[in-house]
């Protein structure tokens, strides 16, 4: 009764002065709820980018604040393009984002798929494969520095034991053509239950009653498979890799504490040569103009994979 | 067809229920190996731990752990016998080995700075997201989606790539390895993350409970405050977690941003040395005391997990 009251003044009272009553408008409310967002993001990250922008113009250097900044058009740009480091700093990336989104995908839609078959318990054994993609990736990437010992390390003594090679010749983090795949092991280990738990949801989204209509029409297990399954999972597959491969494409922690980009630079990922131009050698322009292009190579891969993505999912 | 009537016709058959579980446990019990290992090696003597082959028995000790927060310098056997009792046990371990404690380590300064950080970013970051979040799901904003877009692009950029400016900016600003700056930064980063999850928890929340409060006379204000933030706790609570999460894990902008006052434990930790190399027992002991609360987090946030690692892209 009170309510269809209030109900009838409110409709009674004029818009204008119902609105004064109120306070502040809805409109107003709305850009001082979403303004300060905007502000710190403008000032901690488009200001920053803009200013990398204009630094990637120059021959600025940070640890000579006061020499004089000479303005080099695109002369950074065309000096990275043409460098044969940086483009085997790509390789190694590609090799790393590759490699890691392969297995992660393989082996999370494998374990997903399992898990879906609901055994006893599955819940508590899947929380306990999400650990390790909850823990810092440096501090755990260090501490399989420790695993990866040839001699003492668990991981070499594990594999010795059963590959009966000697420890000692388990030089996972020293041998240039094992150590790239150290971090794709490390990384592997740390994000596949990632891809488990998105592809997990992909089978849970399809229904039942599909497979009951292809049980009615005698379709094989196999062909469920391939003609329900999978297509139907696809949309989180394809968004788990999205994900991972942003990720991938900008990682520096696990691998900066794992091999630093050795041994010499056969795990320098993209990320690691910039840490090494802009906070070793202080080519701060030239690693700016190298930082915007890795920005805009992750923004527009990124796009063209959400058109692909989206296509997939209206299918 | 007796009993199997109960169940659906595409339900799992038990045998391959138990070779799916079988696996399932066994990839588990892999996977959780080299944590265990972390955990193992903390309780070992410096010596144990470099052994080989590797010891799975062996006495626990609490050595790496009296390591991680002290500071220890070598001594003649004559001076140490001429030093009185030894006060408690990290006292005396240190002394079996020839040693004497220093000091304290910097690894408590490190893990509180950790902490101040972590908390203070979450809550900057929680308190805009949810007014952002709710200025987003409930008025018509122009462009939204264009201004949810770029929120979310900012985190696209490769830290190492922000780390440059903002270093510079830090530098002229006075920020430069200050928990004031590094709080800022880390909000800017979380806001983004709290903003897409906390749209997505709001949205769910019917308009049709703010509309009621209004019209018993509430301001929109009040509506927020009163109905909204109540039925939003858990949103809000797992949010606050996953960016508590990225704070506490963060190390790129750590590591490059902060050197000393301001240092966070995710840099500090691999700096633990002993003597002739890392000290392995004192690096897994700081590493198990840092990964604990994560640990306890990820069993709270269990039923949230997949929408916070995918911006609350996948709900369900």
């Amino acid at each position: 009764m009170l309510n269809r009251t209030a109900e009838n003044v409110a409709r009674a009272t004029p818009e204008p002065l119902a609105r004064k009553v109120r306070g502040i408008s809805d409109k107003g409310l709305a850009w001082l709820f979403i303004s300060p967002t905007i502000l710190l993001l403008l000032a901690i990250n488009i200001f920053p980018l803009f200013w990398a922008i204009y630094l990637s113009f120059t021959n600025y250097r940070a640890n000579r604040p006061n020499e004089v900044v000479k303005n080099l058009g695109l002369a950074n740009y065309q000096r990275i393009l043409g460098d044969k480091d940086i483009w085997i700093a790509m390789q190694t990336t590609a090799h790393f984002v590759f490699w890691t989104i392969l297995l992660q995908t393989l082996i999370g839609f494998t374990l997903a798929w399992l898990i879906d078959r609901k055994f006893r318990s599955h819940a508590f054994w899947t929380t306990l494969i999400l650990v390790p993609m909850m823990l810092s990736p440096a501090v755990v990437g260090n501490f399989w520095r420790f695993l990866y010992e040839p001699q003492i390390g668990l991981f070499a003594y594990a594999i010795s034991f059963v590959t009966r090679i000697p420890p000692t010749d388990i030089q996972m983090l020293s041998n240039v053509s094992l150590a790239p795949w150290s971090i794709v092991i490390v990384d592997t280990w740390m994000w596949t239950p990632y891809v488990m738990l998105i592809c997990l949801a992909g089978l849970r989204s399809i229904p039942e009653y599909i497979y009951e209509a292809a049980e009615v029409d005698r379709a094989s297990n196999w062909r469920q498979f391939w003609s329900i399954t999978l297509p139907m999972a696809l949309p989180f597959i394809m968004l788990a890799v999205l994900f991972r491969g942003i990720e991938n494409f900008k990682m520096f922690d696990m691998v900066n504490l794992l091999t630093g980009g050795g041994p010499g630079s056969t795990t320098e990922v993209a990320s690691i040569t910039l840490k090494r131009q802009a906070f070793e050698s202080w080519r701060t322009g030239y690693s700016s103009a190298f930082a915007i292009i890795l920005f805009v190579a992750v923004f527009g891969l990124a796009n063209i994979y959400v058109k692909a993505l989206n296509k997939v999912k209206q299918r | 067809m007796s009993l199997t009537t109960a169940h659906s016709v595409v339900a799992p058959s038990s045998n391959s229920k138990r070779i799916a579980g079988a696996i399932i446990i066994a990839y588990a019990l892999i996977s959780i190996v080299p944590l265990l290992w972390i955990f193992a090696t903390s309780f070992k003597t410096p010596p144990d731990s470099i052994a080989y082959p590797p010891k799975i028995l062996f006495q626990p000790s609490l050595e790496g752990y009296c390591n991680l927060f002290t500071t220890r310098t070598r001594q003649t056997p004559e001076y140490i016998n001429s030093l009185g009792p030894a006060t408690g046990f990290c006292d005396e371990t240190t002394r079996k080995r020839n040693m004497v404690i220093a000091g304290p380590s910097n690894f408590l300064p490190r893990f509180v700075n950790s902490l101040i950080i972590a908390f203070g970013s979450t809550f900057c970051a929680v308190f805009l997201g949810t007014l952002s979040a709710y200025g987003f799901s409930r008025f018509k904003v122009p462009l939204a989606d264009d201004l949810l877009f770029f929120i979310l692009s900012t985190r696209m950029m490769p830290p190492i790539a922000v780390a440059i400016p903002i270093y510079l900016m830090y530098r002229e600003l006075g920020l430069s390895d200050t928990a004031l700056g590094m709080i800022l930064l880390y909000t800017a980063v979380n806001v983004s993350l709290a903003v897409w999850l906390l749209k997505g928890f709001i949205d769910e929340i019917p308009r049709e409970y703010e509309e009621a409060a209004m019209i018993d006379g509430y301001t929109r204000l009040q509506a927020f405050w009163r109905t909204v933030l109540p039925q939003a706790t858990t949103g809000i609570a797992a949010t606050a977690i996953f960016c508590l999460i990225f704070a506490w894990n963060e190390y790129a902008f750590a590591a490059l941003l902060t050197s000393g006052t301001a240092q966070t434990a995710p840099p500090f930790i691999p700096t633990i040395i002993g003597e002739g190399g890392q000290d392995w027992p004192a690096v897994a002991a700081g590493t198990t005391i840092f990964l604990v609360p994560i640990l306890v987090f990820t069993i709270l946030l269990r039923k949230q997990l997949l929408r916070g690692i995918t911006f609350g892209a996948v709900r369900k």
